[in-house]
């Protein structure tokens, strides 16, 4: 899919982003997965390598399905307003869509069909209820640019922004269950746990759920 | 193959050779007859106990299928590639024809370092049953008659093509496919491996192609076959016992197809309204415009390396090729189950074989739950695109082979 917001580098030992580890965490070994907005199949080359995943993935970019044939993922140029609509009931066991939904045109739909395909999805999103969007709309009077959203209003991909608050009222409209959430602050680390819902819209540069259908 | 090596505007005028086909009735070139029964390449001659069963019904008995290899076959055979050729291709992917005098049909992809890379792997291309360069044919001596077969052979399907060569394979010694690769015509037949023989396919590559023909591509072919069979040289099939041609027939028939491999922007940029060989029109019927005069070099280049009757079988098996058809319409149920991995590619002004044709198939194996890579590259070069130089088809192609020999633990 189109590159949103670029996350911090912030890497294990390995060199894996930590909000992949904190998604490869939520993944069961042996699964199948589909990867929606896969990139260059990072994620998916770990999902593999670290949980023995048979995983699928759909990027928008020539550039990038190419980088994961290269690494032998069955990666399929394509775009998730569209293509989702494809796939059986069921065909997953985890659906992943990272750090895309908000580019997405109807991002209800493309939950429903997350839901859909698989039995459990799991969705990142930048979260515009962070303290440093607020801080620039509501002191600088600005659209917040910054290194996790680069983009000027003019040019950003990112058409459907929202608040982990909004998305969590996006759950329960569609009738998602959610198994597990966590919010990642700037430096991509799991905010703690225990903290109420506003203090993590209000930490969380972003927010990652695991849902399933109710 | 399509692309005869014609890059720019440098092919014979009008006033050259292409004259004498459009113009005269009686120039007929010597019959390349040697090619069709003793090519220039390896042959697997089958005797009377081994036919190939057809699907019109009828076995095909003392047949023959002319191929070629390049590299060499491992320890453990698991490192041959199948290349399958397109509508009027050969065995002669990657070494010069012995009948043109032009490189290999496909040495952007085949050879030492390429995508499919001679180095590494033992590369098999064969002649198509129903071809002319030396698998048996409709040019073919029938041994019933001592005659050319003419329309006395069989109607070919691509499955017939693929049966063809799983018996080549078989007499290789090769129990299980690395990689079947083709684009085209080509790219049905990998369909076609992957779903009569999916435990023999380790990996499939079709590129630029369908698993069904269209509607509009059955009407381009019937156009082609009504102008062969409406040269009175070709005499309801028989010419080659008569002794003529239908050289006006099949070339007009390779012009015709020939604007559908191409593409308007690309046809408006190599040609656009230009004149050939003049400042201004002549007020005739020659050849004004350099597409037309590229036409008519294209139809002359052709009727010198191919059978007419040939062009009826193979156009024929294309159309009939429904792979879903053969499993109750459902192209998800052909893949069920299967463990090949698969990479499809298909280009954005390809119109003979647009890219919602691959997209098909993507969907079908996705359904399937079967392993797809797909890419579809931008070029503005038609349907032809898959036979030059597109470095995101080499980039796709080369990261597929690459990661399947890895998976297949070929060095």
């Amino acid at each position: 899919m189109t590159p949103q917001a670029t996350l911090p580098p912030v890497d294990d030992r390995a060199g894996h982003r930590l909000d992949f580890l904190l998604v490869a965490d939520m993944v069961e070994p042996g699964s199948r997965v589909l990867d929606i907005g896969c990139g260059d199949g990072s994620l998916l080359a770990l999902l593999r390598d670290r949980k023995g995943v048979d995983g699928r993935g759909i990027e928008l970019s020539r550039e990038g399905v190419n980088a994961c044939l290269a690494k032998g993922l069955p990666v399929i140029q394509g775009d998730a307003d569209t293509d989702l609509a494809d796939y059986p009931d069921d065909a997953f066991d985890y659906v992943i869509l990272s750090q895309t939904i908000q580019a997405t045109r109807q991002p209800k739909v493309v939950l429903e069909q997350l839901l859909r395909i698989g039995r459990k999805a799991i969705v990142s999103f930048p979260n515009f209820g962070h303290w440093r969007v607020r801080f620039d709309l509501t002191l600088r009077g600005r659209m917040p640019v910054s290194e996790n959203l680069p983009y000027a209003w003019y040019d950003t991909p990112n058409i459907h922004f929202c608040t982990i608050r909004d998305f969590v009222e996006l759950c329960h409209e569609v009738g998602a269950q959610m198994e597990k959430a966590a919010a990642l602050d700037a430096g991509g680390r799991p905010v703690r746990m225990t903290l109420p819902w506003w203090v993590w819209n209000l930490l969380g540069e972003q927010g990652v759920f695991l849902l399933r259908r109710r | 193959m399509f692309v005869d090596g014609c890059p720019s505007a440098n092919y014979p005028c009008s006033k050259g050779r292409t004259f004498s086909v459009f113009m005269s009735s009686t120039s007929v070139s010597p019959e390349p007859r040697s090619q069709i029964d003793d090519p220039s390449s390896l042959v697997a001659r089958f005797g009377p106990d081994e036919p190939l069963m057809m699907d019109a019904g009828v076995p095909l008995t003392s047949w023959q299928i002319a191929y070629q290899t390049y590299g060499t076959l491992n320890a453990d055979k698991s490192n041959a590639v199948l290349i399958c050729h397109a509508l009027t291709g050969d065995q002669h992917v990657a070494n010069v024809s012995p009948v043109t005098g032009k490189p290999g049909w496909w040495t952007t992809m085949i050879g030492p370092g390429k995508p499919v890379d001679t180095d590494r792997f033992f590369v098999i291309c064969a002649n198509v049953i129903g071809g002319c360069m030396g698998t048996t044919g409709p040019a073919s001596i029938d041994p019933a008659t001592g005659q050319p077969y003419a329309l006395d052979f069989p109607v070919v399907t691509i499955r017939d093509m693929v049966r063809a060569q799983a018996a080549l394979i078989d007499r290789l010694g090769i129990q299980r496919l690395f990689c079947v690769v083709g684009g085209s015509m080509g790219g049905m037949q990998v369909l076609q491996w992957a779903a009569s023989y999916p435990e023999r396919v380790f990996a499939a590559l079709p590129i630029a192609t369908a698993a069904r023909h269209s509607a509009q591509n059955i009407a381009f072919h019937e156009v082609g076959r009504q102008a062969i069979m409406a040269d009175p040289d070709w005499r309801g099939g028989r010419y080659l016992a008569e002794g003529t041609r239908p050289s006006k027939g099949l070339a007009v028939a390779r012009m015709g197809a020939h604007i559908t491999y191409l593409s308007e922007m690309a046809l408006h940029r190599k040609f656009g309204r230009n004149y050939q060989d003049r400042s201004a029109p002549t007020f005739s019927f020659d050849a004004d415009f350099q597409i037309e005069s590229y036409l008519r070099y294209q139809g002359l280049s052709f009727v010198e390396r191919f059978d007419a009757n040939s062009y009826l079988y193979v156009t024929r098996a294309m159309d009939y090729f429904d792979l879903a058809a053969e499993h109750g319409g459902s192209l998800a149920r052909v893949f069920k189950g299967s463990a090949t991995r698969f990479c499809v590619i298909s280009f954005t002004s390809d119109w003979l074989f647009p890219t919602s044709d691959s997209r098909a198939i993507v969907h079908a194996l996705n359904a399937a739950a079967a392993s797809v890579g797909f890419v579809e590259v931008e070029s503005d070069k038609g349907h032809d695109a898959f036979l030059l130089d597109e470095p995101e088809m080499f980039a796709a192609a080369r990261g597929f082979i690459d990661a399947a020999a890895r998976a297949r633990g070929i060095s």
